[in-house]
C-alpha cells in the first residue's frame, strides 16, 4: 500500500522509499526529516472541504505535512 | 585584551533555540546582516558563572550541514570557520527538542563531529514529559561524550547549569573540522539508536496537542476557525487600538498648544507645530495598530498555529501555483512587507519564492492603515447596515480583498509566465502547540515598535520636514489669490506630475503627496496635512480635522480612486530595496516598480471612471 493509500488512524510502517520518483529537492527535505525505512507512521488529518491535500503524518514522534504527490513515493505496510 | 569567547547556539527549527537565546542574553541583543548575504545575524552579551563576559550567535536555524538556503549556508560556513568577518565559535551549544530527539540527535551527532566543544541543550523537556517520554540525559551524555544539560528555555530552567558547563567547555579548544564526513543514513541510523537508549520510558506522542489538532485540522472546522481567527485579528486592529489612539492625539494636540504659547509666530513655529508635529504626530498615531497586528502575527507562530494554518491554505495556494508556506510570508506581509519578504527564505523552490516576494507588496500592510482611515473616515458615511456591520467597515474589508485578489491573480500569471517551475510540492514540519512566554512576544513587539518609531524618527521626520520647507518657499504674494501649495517649489513639481495623474481623477495636492509617500506610504497622510495645514488660515485649522478638510475638496470618486492607487502601488522604497537584497540585483525591484505602478495606475483609474458612472 502506498501512504496516500493509507487509511486515517490506522499505525503502519515504512517499507521502501522511491526516492527516484520524487523532485530532488523534496527527496532531501524528506530525508532530512528522518522519513528512513522501518519508522513507525500514521496518517493523522486529510486535507479539508478545500480539498484531499495535504495529509498530516506522525512519523516517529514528529507530525509532518506533504502534499499526496510525495506521499504515493512512500510504501507502507500495516503494523 | 582578547575578546570575549564567542558561543554560538546551533539546531534544527523548531527546537526553541530563539528562545533559549533570549533566556542567555536577556534583551541585551543585536540584529546586523552578515555582508554579501540576506542573512540576519543575531548576536547578544552573556557572562559565565564567574562573571567572565561571553559573546553568544544565534545561528539560522538548520536541519542539516548540507545547506539547502542561503540561511542554512550560513551557519554551516560560520561553524566550519568558513564565513567572513566572523570568527570560528570556541564553543557550540546545540539545542535539541527532547520530544524529538532521534530527528534531532542526527543534527547534532554532525555537529559534534566538527571538533568544536559541544554542549547539548535537551529543551523543551518539560513538554517531552508531560507527553509521556522520559529521557535520562546521562544515558545520553555517555553515549555522545558531550554534557547534556535539560532545559526549558520558555521558562528560563536549566539556564545556570547551562552557563556553568559552557565554562568547563570553553577551557578545552576546538580542533579543525574533519576532512571526510559519515555518510547521512549512517548518521541518522546511530542517532536513532542513541535515542532508543537515552528513552526511559514512553507513552504515544502528542496527546495534547493531538487533541487540539482534531480541532484546528478538522476538515470543515479548521477552516471555519481559521476564518474566525483572521476576523478577530482584523477586528482586534481596530477595536483595541482606539483608546491608544486617543491618547497619542491628546498628547499631540498638548505639544502644538505648546509649542504655539512658546514661540513666537514665525518661520520655527511654523516648522515645529505644523510640519514636525502635525506630520510625525500623523504617522506615530498608527502604532497600536501595528503592534496589535504584529502581536497576533507573533502570537501564532509562537504557539504553532501557523504551521496549521499553512496546512490547511495548501490545497488554495497550491491553484495558484504556490504552496502552503508562501501562506505565512504573506500573513506577515499584512503587518508589514519587509518582514514578510524576508521570511520567504523558507520557501524552497527558487520561482515560487520570487512570486511569493513580488506579490507580498501587495498585501494590505499597515502602513497603509493611516491613508484608508483618514480617507474611508471623511468620504463613506457611518451607515450601519444591520447586524451589527457598518458601511465604512465593509470598505475596509473590500480594500483588503482587492489586495488579496490582486496578489492571487498576479501570482498565478507569474507562475504561467516568466517565474514558471515544476510544482515542487509541500513538506512542513507541523510543531507541537506551546504557551508561548509573555517576555519573548514582548522583545519580538519591542523590537517591531523599536523599527516603527526610528523610521517616524528619521525617515518621516526628514521627509515631513523637507516637504514643509519645499512647499512653504518661495511665499505666495499676499493677496494675490494664488494657493500657497501651487506657488511654492513642491507645488510645481506636482502640477508636473499632475499632467499624468489627472486622467485617473487625481488632484494637484494629491499628486503633491504620493511624491514623499514613495519615502514610506504614511507620508501621504501627513503630506495632506501639511500641505492643507500651511493653505488653511488659522481659523479653519483650529475648526477642521484633516477628514473635514478632505471633505471639502475631494470629490467621492476621487477619494476612491486615491484608495484604490494605494492598494496596488508600490509606495515605500525601504520594500523595493529589500527585494534588491533578496534578489541579489535590480532586474526584480525594477520590474515589481513597473508593474505594481501599472496596476495601481489602471486600478485606480477604473474605480475613478467607475464611480463617475455609477454617478457617484
Amino acid at each position: 500500500m502506498r501512504l496516500d493509500q493509507l487509511p486515517l488512524k490506522s499505525p503502519a510502517r515504512i517499507a521502501s522509499i522511491d526516492w527516484a520518483a520524487l523532485v530532488p529537492a523534496e527527496a532531501r527535505r524528506l530525508r532530512e526529516l528522518g522519513f528512513d525505512v522501518g519508522l513507525a507512521i500514521e496518517a493523522l488529518h486529510s486535507g479539508s472541504i478545500l480539498g484531499r491535500d495535504p495529509i498530516a503524518c506522525r512519523v516517529g514522534r514528529m507530525t509532518i505535512a506533504l502534499r499526496r504527490a510525495a506521499a504515493s513515493a512512500i510504501a507502507v505496510e500495516p503494523a | 585584551m582578547n575578546p570575549a569567547p564567542l558561543v554560538a547556539l546551533a539546531g534544527s527549527p523548531n527546537a526553541g533555540k530563539s528562545a533559549l537565546f533570549n533566556a542567555l542574553t536577556g534583551a541585551r541583543q543585536k540584529v546586523a546582516n552578515y555582508p554579501g548575504v540576506t542573512v540576519e545575524r543575531h548576536s547578544g552579551r552573556s557572562s559565565l558563572p564567574d562573571g567572565r563576559p561571553i559573546e553568544l550567535l544565534d545561528l539560522p536555524g538548520a536541519y542539516s550541514l548540507d545547506p539547502a538556503s542561503p540561511d542554512e549556508a550560513v551557519t554551516r560556513d560560520v561553524l566550519m570557520g568558513a564565513q567572513a568577518g566572523e570568527r570560528r565559535p570556541d564553543a557550540l551549544i546545540v539545542v535539541v527538542d527532547s520530544g524529538n530527539l532521534d530527528h534531532h540527535l542526527r543534527f547534532a551527532l554532525q555537529l559534534i563531529a566538527l571538533g568544536i566543544p559541544v554542549i547539548i541543550a535537551l529543551n523543551m523537556i518539560d513538554m517531552a514529559e508531560r507527553d509521556g517520554l522520559v529521557l535520562d540525559a546521562a544515558v545520553l551524555a555517555a553515549e555522545l561524550g558531550v554534557p547534556v544539560i535539560p532545559t526549558v528555555a520558555v521558562r528560563r530552567r536549566g539556564i545556570d547549569e547551562l552557563r556553568e558547563a559552557l565554562a568547563l567547555a570553553l577551557a578545552r579548544k576546538p580542533v579543525p573540522p574533519p576532512e571526510t564526513i559519515e555518510p547521512f543514513t549512517t548518521v541518522q541510523r546511530r542517532a536513532r539508536a542513541i535515542a532508543a537508549r537515552a528513552v526511559v520510558s514512553e507513552r504515544p506522542a502528542r496527546q495534547a496537542t493531538g487533541a487540539i489538532d482534531a480541532i484546528v485540522l478538522h476538515p470543515v472546522g479548521g477552516v471555519v476557525l481559521l476564518l474566525l481567527m483572521f476576523f478577530l485579528m482584523f477586528q482586534a486592529v481596530f477595536a483595541w487600538s482606539e483608546a491608544p489612539i486617543g491618547w497619542i492625539e491628546a498628547g499631540q494636540g498638548l505639544l502644538q498648544k505648546g509649542f504655539t504659547h512658546l514661540l513666537p509666530d514665525g518661520f520655527l513655529r511654523s516648522l515645529i507645530v505644523d510640519g514636525i508635529i502635525a506630520g510625525v504626530g500623523s504617522v506615530v498615531v498608527f502604532l497600536p495598530q501595528i503592534l496589535i497586528l504584529f502581536l497576533f502575527i507573533l502570537l501564532l507562530e509562537a504557539t504553532g498555529y501557523m504551521a496549521r494554518a499553512a496546512f490547511l491554505m495548501d490545497r488554495l495556494m497550491a491553484r495558484v501555483g504556490l504552496n502552503g508556506r508562501a501562506f505565512i510570508p504573506l500573513l506577515s506581509s499584512f503587518a508589514c512587507a519587509i518582514p514578510g519578504i524576508m521570511a520567504t527564505r523558507t520557501i524552497d523552490d527558487p520561482k515560487q519564492r520570487l512570486t511569493t516576494i513580488l506579490i507580498a507588496p501587495i498585501m494590505t500592510c499597515s502602513a497603509r492603515l493611516p491613508v484608508y482611515s483618514v480617507i474611508i473616515g471623511a468620504f463613506i458615511p457611518r451607515r450601519d447596515l444591520g447586524w451589527g456591520v457598518g458601511l465604512q467597515g465593509v470598505v475596509w474589508f473590500g480594500l483588503y480583498v482587492a489586495g488579496i485578489v490582486g496578489a492571487v491573480l498576479v501570482a498565478f500569471v507569474l507562475r504561467k509566465t516568466i517565474a514558471r517551475s515544476a510544482n515542487s510540492g509541500f513538506l512542513m514540519e507541523l510543531p507541537r502547540y506551546q504557551m508561548p512566554r509573555m517576555g519573548d512576544v514582548l522583545i519580538g513587539l519591542w523590537q517591531r515598535a523599536w523599527v516603527f518609531l526610528r523610521r517616524a524618527g528619521t525617515i518621516i521626520m526628514g521627509v515631513t520636514i523637507a516637504l514643509w520647507l519645499l512647499s512653504s518657499y518661495p511665499q505666495a504674494p499676499a493677496g494675490s489669490g494664488i494657493r500657497q501649495s501651487e506657488y511654492s517649489i513642491a507645488g510645481r513639481i506636482a502640477s508636473g506630475l499632475e499632467v499624468i495623474v489627472r486622467p485617473i481623477g487625481f488632484n494637484h495636492e494629491m499628486a503633491l503627496a504620493i511624491i514623499p509617500a514613495m519615502a514610506a506610504r504614511e507620508v501621504a497622510v501627513s503630506a495632506l496635512a501639511t500641505v492643507y495645514s500651511i493653505d488653511a488660515t488659522d481659523e479653519e485649522k483650529a475648526q477642521q480635522s484633516l477628514g473635514q478638510q478632505l471633505q471639502g475638496r475631494w470629490s467621492l470618486p476621487t477619494a476612491l480612486a486615491f484608495l484604490m492607487w494605494f492598494v496596488f502601488a508600490p509606495q515605500c522604497l525601504s520594500t523595493i530595496a529589500v527585494i534588491r537584497r533578496e534578489t541579489n540585483g535590480w532586474k526584480w525591484p525594477a520590474f515589481a516598480l513597473a508593474y505594481l505602478f501599472g496596476l495601481a495606475y489602471v486600478a485606480a483609474g477604473a474605480t475613478y471612471w467607475g464611480a463617475i458612472s455609477l454617478g457617484l
